[in-house]
């Protein structure tokens, strides 16, 4: 036994280790990876894993749960109140629209209604597994469309529960309640369950608040690293357990605990002590969903699973667009919230097998619906592949998504491109002392923002001569670069350097290839985004160290004379002579630091020297050693 | 033909009234270099070893400034600090500076007749410029009279200061020219008002 467990365990490690990273070396994801991995071990390929596949997969289903407690660890209160109207709306409209909608498809195909109203609840819910990870991986989870996204899986999350109680009274069974883990308060009188899932949540609430702090400081004192890994599992463990006891959403659980966690102190040790057992837990769901697929059957009627994989997404894909449109998303992230969240989710496996047992639907249907799940899941990846290269780079297209703006009456000595969080500043200054500006910017959001401000911004592409000579850029005196992307800010610099020689040109530069890329173009000056601040925490941190602030001041700038003095000599070796580049760098940082070692709080070099009296101190000993010794002079 | 550097300082620019047409008056005559200090050092980072090179490329240093409280705006001071090295403007082997021609060019808000006993200024304006004659004398430097130019609170805006102004460039190109009485303007009240009687008769 032990062994088969080792062995087993031994199989589903390599896999993850062979073909993640061939996957994501293919830009394909981890998800895709750990799919295929799992389509290659399991019994219709390899048949390295074989029917215990199913148990191995309801163990990894604990890789959401934490999953959903990480996720939960990032979102304070407060930020979940933020999303209460994506959430609620855009989540319950999908799970009551795709719901309605799928259920009249199947009734359409000869299903009868109660089964049909199983089939659209189950087929309603997408795979908060696939999607949050792919999301998080590709860095999409913080874009508008993600955090729609987001909000509807958590609803789907919750709405899982009621449909858990549904479920029974849909089937032939109803009358002889079948008891499951899932379904235990089924028994109980409706106000005692309400009273009972209360209670639960608030326990966890409790926890969060009042139990984890003072186990964790116990734990700290302990210093005990392996302790604090065990309390954290236990918590989500603990937790999961008790949903389950009560008969809500483990993952639902343990992100209310994740939430209410995330305002502690604690909050990055229990995202370190998790992360890994999820990432784990979570391979191995996916690898389990990949041997779960039953080709054998896909073989035997492969056109209409097709038909219903294909029908479903597209059915959801729809929906998921009218109600982005209906939210006023913009066109991108429309497309990914419709795209991302049109496969059917891992709860449908959970629910498919409910039905069963309450015996909605025969166990042959249910296989055909398991079948197509795991295929739309499978799916996904290649999804958000086909929409990161092919539909979101035309739905972005500017031109098309809102016209460039006419500019009116633009003729003020300053014009500024690029206006986020760098442009702002130089722009608020400029404006504080009534200086006229034209703005434009590429952001649409933030247009429409700064116009709520009462800040004109025109929205369109600076690298655009066009656009320049609508800015006014012939009788403008200077042109800020703010941009925070390199390449566009290179190429609007570019531009402006061909057609308006005149313009003197400040810019906001990334990196010191960006650096050297502008200044050699004819810019000005080129101010590095971070320098400012960066500068100021130097010179605060000396002065914490016991530096007066004067001193601490003047040391700060005279090593920044050295440094803006060594990036303008490094610029020309960039180009020419990477070799002697590094040699010059490595020497401008001894350099540095020769400049600062003199300047010990008491001595005075070079540009202080007027401060320093040991000079003058010596000589007055001479004068005064002569005035009392006339045969000296 | 002497090198004249005009070390200007006034923190306001946009609000003066006299300082600021007396420099127009001067900054294209040939031989003259301006030098605006708070346009130079805005935070007052003085570059000491570029102003030292300054001064040794010049032979007549004019500190052209307001005389505020009875002085020199701020970066002049701190200028004096860090510029005028010992070592290397007085003291040992201090000798830069020496032979050169030195005044003060400056804007009083009274009129000529407080700075007196007696006057609610109760000192004269050369008394006051102690400081600024005994640090040119210990760099070794000729120390002349001050231009000033009194009451400029009364001038009023639209004000030309004509008259000022020519004199003020007069003295600038005499200096430069090697024509003015460098005695007698070393011992005057004020370059401004003794003006004519320090230049060549014939001239004059």
């Amino acid at each position: 036994m032990t062994d088969s467990v080792l062995a087993q365990a031994f199989i589903y490690l390599c896999a993850a280790t062979i073909f993640v990273p061939i996957a994501k070396r293919l830009g394909l994801g981890a998800v895709l990876g750990y799919l295929i991995g799992g389509v290659v071990i399991g019994p219709f390929f390899m048949g390295l894993v074989g029917t215990e596949g199913h148990h191995v997969m309801h163990f990894a289903e604990f890789g959401v749960v934490m999953m959903l407690f990480l996720v939960g660890l990032e979102l304070r209160p407060a930020l979940l109140w933020q999303l209460r109207r994506p959430i609620l709306g855009l989540g319950g409209l999908q799970v009551t629209g795709t719901g309605a909608a799928l259920a009249a498809a199947a009734i359409a195909l000869g299903v009868s209604l109660r089964p049909a109203i199983a089939i659209g609840l189950t087929f309603a819910m997408s795979s908060t597994a696939i999607v949050l990870s792919t999301l998080n991986e590709r860095g999409l989870l913080k874009t508008r469309g993600g955090q729609s996204s987001f909000a509807v899986l958590l609803f789907q999350d919750i709405s899982v529960i009621p449909i858990l109680a549904v479920f029974p009274l849909l089937g032939a069974a109803a009358a002889t309640t079948t008891v499951t883990d899932a379904t235990s308060e089924a028994g109980r009188p409706a106000w005692l369950s309400a009273l009972i899932v209360i209670g639960a949540v608030a326990c966890v609430i409790a926890i969060g608040r009042f139990v984890v702090r003072p186990v964790f400081q116990f734990l700290a004192r302990a210093k005990l690293r392996e302790s604090f890994t065990a309390a954290a599992l236990a918590i989500v463990v603990g937790i999961a357990l008790l949903m389950l006891q009560v008969g809500l959403s483990p993952a639902l659980g343990t992100f209310l605990a994740g939430v209410v966690l995330a305002d502690s102190e604690y909050r990055h040790e229990l995202e370190t002590d998790i992360e890994p057992f999820k990432g784990l837990l979570l391979g191995l769901f996916f690898i389990s969903v990949g041997a779960q697929i039953d080709f054998a059957l896909i073989a035997s009627r492969p056109l209409v699973i097709a038909g219903l994989v294909i029908g479903t997404m597209i059915l959801k894909l729809c929906v998921l667009q009218i109600l982005g449109w209906i939210f006023r998303l913009d066109r991108p992230a429309r497309w990914l919230l419709a795209v991302g969240l049109a496969q059917v989710g891992e709860f449908a496996f959970v629910l498919l097998s409910l039905a069963v047992q309450d015996r909605i639907f025969s166990p042959e249907l249910a296989g055909t619906l398991v079948a197509t799940v795991a295929i739309s899941m499978m799916l996904t990846p290649p999804a958000f592949i086909l929409l990161e290269r092919v539909i979101l780079p035309r739905v972005t297209d500017r031109g098309d998504a809102r016209p460039q703006d006419e500019i009116i009456d633009a003729n003020t000595p300053v014009v500024i491109a690029g206006f986020g969080r760098f442009g702002q500043m130089v722009g608020r200054l400029l404006r504080a002392n009534r200086i006229p500006l034209t703005i434009l910017d590429l952001d649409p959001e933030m247009v429409d923002i700064l116009g709520r401000l009462g800040i004109k911004v025109y929205y369109g592409d600076a690298s655009r001569v066009d656009l320049l000579h609508a800015a006014g850029c012939e009788h403008a005196k200077l042109f800020v670069l703010a941009v925070d992307d390199a390449a566009t800010a290179t190429r609007i610099a570019e531009s402006v350097r061909e057609h308006f020689p005149h313009l003197t040109i400040l810019a906001r530069c990334i990196d010191r290839p960006h650096y050297f890329a502008l200044r050699k173009l004819g810019v000005r000056k080129v101010f590095r985004e971070t320098f400012g601040s960066a500068y100021e925490t130097g010179i605060e941190a000396l002065k914490h160290l016991g530096y007066r602030a004067h001193t601490a001041h003047r040391l700060a700038r005279r090593w920044r004379d050295h440094e803006e003095g060594v990036i303008e000599e490094l610029g020309d070796l960039w180009r020419d002579d990477r070799a002697t580049y590094f040699q010059r760098a490595k020497g401008a940082l001894d350099e540095a630091e020769r400049l600062m070692r003199d300047e010990d709080p008491t001595v005075y070099a070079d540009r202080d020297a007027g401060w320093d009296n040991e000079s003058l101190r010596a000589d007055t000993q001479v004068a005064e050693a002569s005035v009392d010794n006339p045969e000296v002079s | 033909m002497r090198r004249i550097l005009i070390l200007f300082a006034h923190p306001v620019l946009e609000r003066s009234r006299v300082n600021r047409r007396l420099l127009a008056a001067v900054r294209e005559v040939s031989g003259v270099t301006v030098h605006d200090l708070y346009d130079a050092y805005p935070t007052l980072y003085i570059d000491a070893k570029r102003e030292q090179r300054l001064l040794v490329e010049h032979d007549v240093i004019v500190f052209q400034h307001p005389f505020y409280w009875y002085s020199t705006p701020a970066i002049l001071k701190e200028w004096q600090d860090l510029v005028l090295e010992h070592g290397w403007a007085y003291g040992h082997g201090g000798t830069q500076l020496r032979g050169k021609i030195t005044f003060n060019a400056i804007t009083t808000g009274g009129p000529e007749a407080a700075y007196r006993r007696g006057g609610y200024n109760r000192f004269t304006i050369r008394e006051l410029l102690a400081p600024w004659d005994q640090t040119a004398h210990l760099c070794g430097m000729r120390f002349l009279a001050p231009f000033a130019v009194h009451a400029a609170l009364r001038i009023a805006a639209d004000d030309d200061v004509a008259q000022p102004r020519a004199a003020y460039r007069q003295l600038i190109e005499a200096l430069r020219d090697d024509r003015l009485d460098l005695d007698r303007a070393a011992s005057v009240e004020n370059l401004a008002v003794a003006l004519p009687s320090l230049l060549p008769r014939e001239v004059a």
